[in-house]
């Protein structure tokens, strides 16, 4: 007993120190528990004491007091941010809950609708469009991979694998929804309508790409079709995101921002700031997490230790699912759920999707150094989210054999024929390069540019001929 | 401690004297009050909001009118749908710079502005006194603005807000309380980069931003006694900088010093020097002197010694003169 007596003297003390630092800010916090000038925590050693507290409270009191107890007679503290319990009890909150976060899915593997599973049945144009954007975005990385290891490009990144998420997620919002993406989400652009024209432009970084041959390949944006413009550091985008949110919110518009990111990115300090921005402030954005498994080498072992992402939602104060994200009406019906509560009730939401990288991180990278080939195999065959809605699609006697060659053999020519023209297409010119640093080019800028052009007068040789000067 | 409340007293009698009105902007002198310049930033705020209904202020602690008392009463008057605190996000150099460039002028950063206390305060310390502003004037795309008074940092902080590049907008520290003049209460903004002569002099150039003028301002004002004519110009803009005044007052005076108190190396007085020298070579009559922080991280108690004070000035406009 003495012992007990000490260690919970030290405690009290220990206690008071740290709540008394708690409630530095908040004079009414402590003007509620304390009485002759003591501290009602140091005397709060069993529950005894603490009904002399209610005891020494006069019959006003009393009655106030009355209702800061709860079922069990523990005591409730009025806290900034909501009533917390007081417990007798020392139990530390576990590291994992009891089971992970289940995942919704609506296909099973062989593309047959779960008997039980809810979801909105979309029409055969829709389901036909998704389809035939998830093959074309297919045969996109590979004709635009083959093209960068021919050494016409100089850099690529496919989606491979993560069809489902790009086409699924663009066919549930509509295009007035603001996208701001990570890197592996062209299948939105390609939805909104940019065309493989237009993306073959920009990878070749010629004067018809709207970056003005700035940036790498696959950074694609375009204003038009109200896709940001892709940056290459990681999560950079999502506390944006929530800025555009905001701005909507103000704006009260008819729409909501969507914001794409990977498992690695989670790990930024910006992915805290940004569900921490989009909780308070109230703004209608979801966060798309690609869970695919890997941040370039890193497994997702390596990277957390939660249950994935969807459990941090709860933790900002954000509602959250977790989604089969190779189930592409799953990711159909929990996109258009989020959006329409992203808008009416103007809240964040968090989107886990389960995925896999079946590509390589990009075409600086060799996954096979790293992973094993057999799970990137299981997941290309097995797994494969396209080959899922295709049963799907064709179980509904929408799609035949005839649709899918005729589909294919026409993207893939598409494909040649703007590769062609995007290689023959000029540079942006010269003056480009200084254009666009400011909203006018300062001196220092307009100097340089005149040096240059002096420079390159000189020693035309030096400089590539297919710029325009 | 002793000198501090030397500084500080030679502050005080600085903006007695109102020191930074200028020649060319007499006319901002009507109907103003004298305020100090976190009020004038406050006004400038204000002002901000009343006249831009897409005008927002957020920030750490703004709400309830922050550190430094520059947001006061921003949140009663406007809404906190308008001025709300916001935890720290800093993407200044790879997102907000690069944001139109990067997208090809299809997007930006919409006019953002961030302001940010800065400099030495005579007690702050590794952090709190340090002056960072070549980190930002090396990141295309951003633009860097320092103002010397409270009616400067009134006008060009309405000017930075207005503009649609993102600015880095560094309010000197020290002159938060004890810089204190006329500050007109209507509208007004003054031109980015252009810098000003904030006094005329013919035997040396001296370049300086911030709250550094006023020590360099105590300098002039000692070598005159010398017989030495000091031409003193506040830069105002550091990036995109104003080559051409500094130049055509090099070209008269065939002496330039620079000033500031972040570290030498690497600073932006070294760009200023080499800019000068490649344009006014010929007409140098001695080397640029640089008269800086040193190179080490600001270092509080040895404050004093890290400072470009005024004698380190004066030494250095003699030995320039003399050269």
């Amino acid at each position: 007993m003495a012992v007990w007596f000490t260690r919970s003297r030290f405690m009290s003390h220990h206690l008071k120190r740290e709540v008394g630092l708690l409630g530095l800010n908040n004079p009414s916090f402590w003007s509620s528990f304390t009485h002759h000038n003591s501290s009602p925590l140091e005397n709060c050693r069993t529950p005894e004491t603490v009904f002399s507290i209610r005891r020494f409270e006069s019959t006003k009191a009393e009655k106030q007091l009355d209702s800061r107890f709860d079922d069990d007679e523990n005591l409730i503290l009025d806290f900034p941010g909501g009533k917390v319990t007081f417990t007798p009890e020392m139990r530390f909150i576990s590291e994992s809950p009891e089971k992970r976060t289940h995942c919704y899915r609506v296909l099973d593997d062989n593309g047959q609708p779960s008997m039980c599973s809810s979801f909105e049945q979309i029409s055969k144009e829709v389901a036909v469009k998704m389809y035939s954007n998830m093959v074309t975005l297919q045969i996109m990385d590979t004709i635009f991979y083959e093209a960068q290891r021919q050494g016409r490009i100089s850099f690529y990144l496919t989606t491979i694998g993560e069809e489902a998420i790009n086409i699924a997620s663009a066919a549930a919002l509509t295009t007035n929804d603001v996208i701001l993406p990570q890197y592996r989400e062209p299948g939105i652009l390609l939805w909104r309508g940019f065309t493989l024209q237009e993306f073959a432009n920009q990878c070749f970084g010629n004067k018809a790409d709207y970056g003005k041959g700035r940036q790498m390949p696959i950074h694609y944006g375009s204003n038009k079709h109200n896709y940001f413009t892709v940056s290459s550091p990681i999560a950079t985008q999502l506390p944006q995101a929530v800025g555009a949110a905001y701005s909507l919110k103000m704006d009260g518009k008819d729409a909501c921002v969507v914001t794409y990111f990977g498992d690695g990115g989670t790990s930024e300090g910006d992915f805290h700031a940004a569900l921490n921005f989009a909780a308070v402030m109230e703004a209608p954005v979801i966060f798309f997490c690609r869970n695919n498994g890997w941040a370039i080498s890193t497994p997702t072992t390596e990277q957390f230790r939660s249950d994935g992402i969807v459990s941090r939602g709860q933790a900002y104060g954000i509602r959250s699912i977790r989604v089969d994200g190779n189930d592409a009406l799953a990711v159909y019906n929990a996109i258009q759920a989020a959006r329409e509560m992203a808008i009416s009730e103007q809240r964040p939401i968090l989107v886990e999707a389960l995925t896999y990288r079946v590509g390589h991180h990009s075409t600086s990278d060799d996954s096979t150094k790293y992973r094993p080939v057999g799970e990137i195999e299981h997941w290309r065959v097995a797994r494969d989210p396209v080959t899922r809605f295709k049963k799907w699609v064709e179980r509904n006697d929408w799609w035949s054999d005839k649709d899918e060659s005729e589909l294919r053999s026409s993207v893939r020519k598409q494909l040649l024929h703007a590769i062609q023209v995007a290689e023959k297409v000029e540079k942006p010119p010269l003056a480009d390069m200084f254009t666009d640093v400011y909203d006018r080019p300062p001196s220092n800028l307009s100097e340089q540019e005149g040096l240059l052009r002096e420079s390159i007068k000189r020693h035309p040789q030096d400089y590539p001929s297919d710029v325009p000067v | 401690m002793a000198t501090r409340l030397k500084r500080l007293e030679r502050w005080a009698s600085l903006s007695r004297r109102g020191f930074s009105t200028s020649c060319d902007e007499q006319k901002l002198q009507q109907s103003g009050k004298n305020v100090n310049l976190f009020s004038a930033i406050n006004q400038a705020l204000h002002i901000a909001l009343e006249t831009d209904p897409r005008a927002y202020v957020f920030g750490e602690d703004v709400s309830f009118g922050g550190v430094f008392r520059c947001t006061t009463g921003l949140a009663d008057r406007f809404g906190k749908n308008r001025v709300f605190n916001t935890p720290l996000c800093e993407q200044i150099v790879n997102e907000a710079a690069k944001f139109r460039y990067r997208s090809g002028n299809q997007f930006n950063c919409g006019g953002l502005t961030i302001r940010s206390p800065y400099g030495a305060v005579g007690h702050g310390g590794h952090y709190h006194s340090q002056s960072p502003e070549a980190f930002f004037c090396h990141v295309p795309g951003i633009k860097v603005v320092i103002p010397r008074s409270p009616q400067q940092a009134k006008g060009l902080l309405l000017a930075c807000i207005r503009d649609p590049n993102p600015i880095v907008f560094f309010e000197p520290k020290w002159l938060y309380r004890l810089a204190v003049e006329e500050v007109p209460e209507h509208d007004y903004v003054l031109p980015l980069s252009q810098a000003e002569v904030i006094r005329p002099g013919s035997d040396i150039t001296l370049v300086g931003w911030g709250a550094q003028l006023s020590v360099m301002e105590q300098a002039c004002v000692d070598a005159e006694k010398d017989g030495i004519s000091c031409e003193l110009i506040d830069l105002r803009t550091l990036i995109p900088w104003d080559k051409e005044t500094v130049e055509a007052s090099v070209r008269k005076t065939g002496r330039l010093l620079v000033s500031h108190e972040a570290p030498v190396t690497g600073g932006f007085g070294a760009e200023i020097s080499a800019s000068i020298v490649e344009r006014c070579f010929l007409r140098l009559e001695a080397p640029v002197a640089r008269i800086c922080g040193l190179d080490t991280p600001f270092p509080l108690v040895f404050e004093p010694f890290y400072m470009p004070t005024k004698n380190k000035i004066l030494d250095a406009i003699k030995s320039t003169v003399n050269y």
